[in-house]
């Protein structure tokens, strides 16, 4: 005779619902549609890497800067993709940022390359050595003219023209310019000192020193030998004429040099070959047809990567990019070269690394707190309210589960914080619980008899409990508002745990105490 | 078992006193604050933080000191660098922060690659045969300038949002007076807590913020569940003067109080205890937030709310609107 109860079916879908998501965690060889429900692991749980990167629109027209964002973040995923990363998780915050979290990633300097790489591709003819001799002069004579827009290379003259007067040697050649004092000519190219090189990047780059340079041409370095990072570097004179473009390559791959080659750039090497597609290699065809004895430069993003001599016109479209490569770095550069080159520009402004035995230990230590501050609540509430102390525990279970349940059916992430979130909910869980039983205590004291004071102390600590939980929920609400990654997990589980204790304390408690403990007209009640 | 039984503890009465020692808290708070002033973490400042282990294969390597990392980084440039033992000292694992101290300093995207390779370059015997990427560096944070400042305004806009949003809920429920004194109370434990901090020159990072919001929905917890009982009595005993009746609900509340703070200081202790070195002074935090917050709640909010209510002479009115309110 048993009447159909909201509260009962409520508290029987909470315990289906926790099984259900909980069961992954416990039970392996379920089906695939259910063990996929897993509580996924933050990456300052299992290790790993996180940047945020902004795009720079700036360069682009408003309608052009609208997609740019996404086409990069499809650019991104691809080379993901490629790289090999299980479960990459890329999201666009706010306007233009995009987010890039890569679990178990460990050689972080490789992956960050290869997403925030532009690879603008470029085919570009060299300078021939007189000409370029004449840049560079030009650029000198451009230089001194506006010296004082250009204070480190202000600086530079000053201090090299004190060098000179103490030195008071007649016989040192003149320094004919303050930028050409930078390089020294070489056999083939004008050569950097890794000294310098950081002054000629910052000056290559300047949009200033880009108007120094004679129209027509652009300075560029090469790029630095990873098995000789200090070793000098070729600046190249460059023709401003763009022969050939990422958008006439077919297809990039990594390949290995014979071991038999006689040049040692190639020899038993990674290296890069691409195909053009037909339009390309017509260009390329006419390119290397009308430059004959000229140097033709392989530029990606503005670092020239080769700059191999055009014996004789090339047909067919295919090329080969060389540049003392690794094989990883090969690699990555055949990934960026296929996915295509980002619309704008993107650059690294957080970045995070965490190691994974750093991940293991703090689930280890952040679960050792937990169950320890678990245990000792639930020992002083069982001695505290006895049996109803004992039920309280009961429900305590329950709602670490929900918490748990609830996170994976969100599918959101467990972070620290998290756990930390789930550690302190305990404690503040047996708040509502504390309300009603202290309230039920005065109850009892006041002479009520144990089913009375139940309902009353229900009733009556019903309201402080929904007042008192409200204010939190409204501080944890504005912490997921603004916090990000880590807070936000924190936030989210101290929601959850909120409303699971409520619901516990108010329905799940209630109910047994309804059903099992004030039955009839019994004179005690355990609290 | 009972804590506290049918308890009479004075504690209107003893306003004067309690205040005197929240008083003597907040200043001390505020002189810290002052002073040393906030020890911001690179979330908000920006900057790189790097935890390394150079702890040698060969066990015939001599350990890194720490002055001797300390010369390397400022001798290539990084005199700013702050250097610390991670666990004991012959794990040999540093970490090694990087602030900037203006915008025209910031750290750039290349930073952390440039403190990697100091490190590879001068403790070649320290890292050789470990993969620098992944057994090296254990962890590594970059923060560019523009997230860190962004991070900062969000984070007060954060506290200050919450607490506006607390009172308008408050001054719904109960009344003006309650809000605007549940907030000063909150307040109290916010600027000692910081103080603390400041004191101690432990670091507020972002998740210290998350701490501060959680104690301030703590705090405000134990207060509203007084001012709930506040409320209540008000409308059975309209003939007795309100001091009598708030400190009639101090006590009746006071075993309630005390045990949700014990239970919620047992497990934010654990979490100190044994939450490791990434939770340490969240638990930290979290901790001093449960003794001051069950303090403010107990002895300064709703005596706060007598005074204040005596001083505008809204005393009756004060008690009309609430015991008319449901």
């Amino acid at each position: 005779m048993k009447k159909f109860s909201w509260r009962g079916l409520s508290i029987i879908i909470f315990i289906l619902v926790t099984a259900f998501y909980l069961a992954p965690l416990a039970i392996p060889n379920l089906p695939g549609w259910w063990s996929k429900h897993t509580l996924k692991l933050g990456l300052d749980l299992k290790g790993g890497m996180q940047i945020l990167l902004e795009v720079d629109t700036s360069q682009l027209s408003d309608a052009d800067a609208r997609g740019a964002v996404d086409q990069n973040i499809k650019i991104i995923r691809e080379r993901i993709d490629q790289f090999g990363v299980a479960e990459p998780s890329i999201q666009k915050l706010g306007e233009k940022r995009i987010m890039v979290q890569l679990p178990g990633v460990s050689d972080f300097e490789a992956a960050e390359n290869l997403i925030k790489q532009t690879a603008m591709l470029e085919f570009r003819v060299v300078a021939q050595p007189d000409e370029a001799k004449r840049v560079l002069d030009m650029i000198d004579a451009n230089v001194s003219a506006n010296l004082d827009r250009f204070p480190a290379l202000k600086k530079l003259e000053e201090s090299d023209k004190t060098i000179l007067a103490e030195s008071d040697s007649l016989d040192q050649p003149m320094v004919s310019g303050v930028f050409s004092s930078l390089v020294r000519p070489g056999e083939m190219n004008h050569e950097v000192q890794f000294d310098s090189v950081r002054l000629i990047q910052d000056l290559v780059a300047d949009s200033l020193f880009q108007q120094m340079v004679p129209a027509g041409w652009q300075l560029a370095l090469e790029r630095a030998d990873a098995a000789d990072p200090r070793a000098d570097r070729a600046l190249h004179v460059l023709s401003s004429a763009v022969e050939l473009s990422g958008g006439d390559l077919a297809k990039a791959k990594v390949e290995y040099g014979s071991s038999t080659s006689t040049d040692p750039r190639v020899a038993n090497k990674p290296y890069v070959s691409i195909e053009m597609k037909r339009e390309g290699a017509r260009k390329f065809e006419r390119v290397t047809a009308d430059n004959v004895g000229k140097r033709l430069a392989i530029v990606l993003d503005g670092v020239v990567y080769s700059a191999p001599n055009i014996q004789e016109r090339i047909g067919g479209g295919r090329a080969q990019i060389t540049g003392r490569f690794t094989s990883s770095e090969a690699n990555e550069l055949a990934i960026v070269l296929n996915t295509g080159n980002l619309i704008a520009p993107i650059k690294p402004i957080s970045t995070s690394i965490i190691g994974a035995t750093l991940g293991t230990d703090s689930i280890r230590s952040g679960s050792t707190a937990g169950l320890i501050g678990l245990g000792i609540v639930m020992i002083f509430m069982a001695l505290y309210y006895k049996l109803s102390g004992l039920i309280t525990d009961f429900a305590l279970i329950f709602n670490v589960g929900f918490i748990l349940a609830i996170l994976t059916a969100f599918g959101a992430t467990l972070t620290l914080p998290g756990i930390a979130g789930i550690v302190l909910t305990i404690g503040m869980a047996v708040d509502a619980n504390v309300l009603v039983f202290e309230r039920i205590r005065e109850e009892l004291d006041a002479g009520k008899t144990p089913r009375s004071a139940v309902d009353a102390g229900y009733k009556r600590a019903g309201i402080t409990v929904w007042d008192a939980n409200i204010t939190t929920l409204i501080a944890a609400a504005v912490l997921y508002q603004f916090g990000t990654g880590p807070v936000r997990g924190f936030a989210l589980t101290l929601t959850i745990g909120i409303i699971g204790s409520m619901f516990c304390a108010l329905v799940f408690v209630r109910s047994i105490f309804d059903t099992f403990v004030v039955i009839g007209t019994k004179k005690t009640f355990s609290v | 078992m009972r804590i506290f039984t049918n308890t009479h503890v004075p504690f209107v009465e003893i306003r004067k006193i309690t205040y005197a020692i929240s008083i003597i808290f907040v200043l001390a708070g505020l002189i810290g604050l002052f002073t040393r002033g906030l020890n911001w973490s690179i979330d908000f400042t920006s900057g790189v933080a790097a935890k390394v282990n150079l702890s040698a294969l060969d066990s015939s390597v001599a350990p890194v000191r720490i002055d001797e990392l300390r010369s390397v980084l400022i001798s290539n440039g990084f005199p700013e660098a702050e250097i610390q033992h991670v666990g004991a000292v012959e794990d040999g694992t540093f970490m090694i922060k990087l602030k900037s101290k203006d915008a025209d300093d910031a750290v750039s995207s290349d930073t952390k690659t440039r403190v990697i390779e100091i490190i590879k370059e001068n403790f070649p015997e320290h890292v050789q045969g470990r993969d620098i990427n992944s057994e090296v560096i254990q962890e590594l944070y970059e923060v560019g300038p523009k997230v860190g400042g962004e991070l900062r305004t969000q984070s007060l806009l954060a506290v200050f949002i919450a607490m506006i949003l607390m009172i308008i809920y408050i001054w719904f429920r109960f009344e003006l007076t309650f809000g605007l004194m549940a907030i000063v109370a909150l307040a109290h434990d916010v600027i000692i807590i910081v103080g603390i901090f400041a004191l101690t020159g432990k670091e507020i990072s972002v998740q210290i913020i998350a701490a501060l919001l959680t104690i301030v929905g703590y705090s405000i917890n134990d207060t509203i569940v007084i001012f709930d009982r506040i409320r209540e009595d008000l409308k059975t005993n309209r003939k007795e003067p309100m001091g009598k009746v708030i400190n009639h609900s101090i006590n009746q509340t006071l075993s309630r109080t005390t045990v949700t703070s014990i239970t919620t200081f047992f497990t934010a202790f654990s979490l100190y205890l044994f939450g490791g070195a990434v939770l340490h002074d969240f638990a930290f935090a979290i901790c001093l937030g449960v003794i001051f917050g069950t303090y403010s709640s107990i002895f300064i909010a709703s005596n706060l709310v007598l005074d204040f209510n005596k001083l505008t002479h809204k005393e009756k009115q004060s008690v009309q609107k609430l015991s008319r309110r449901k």
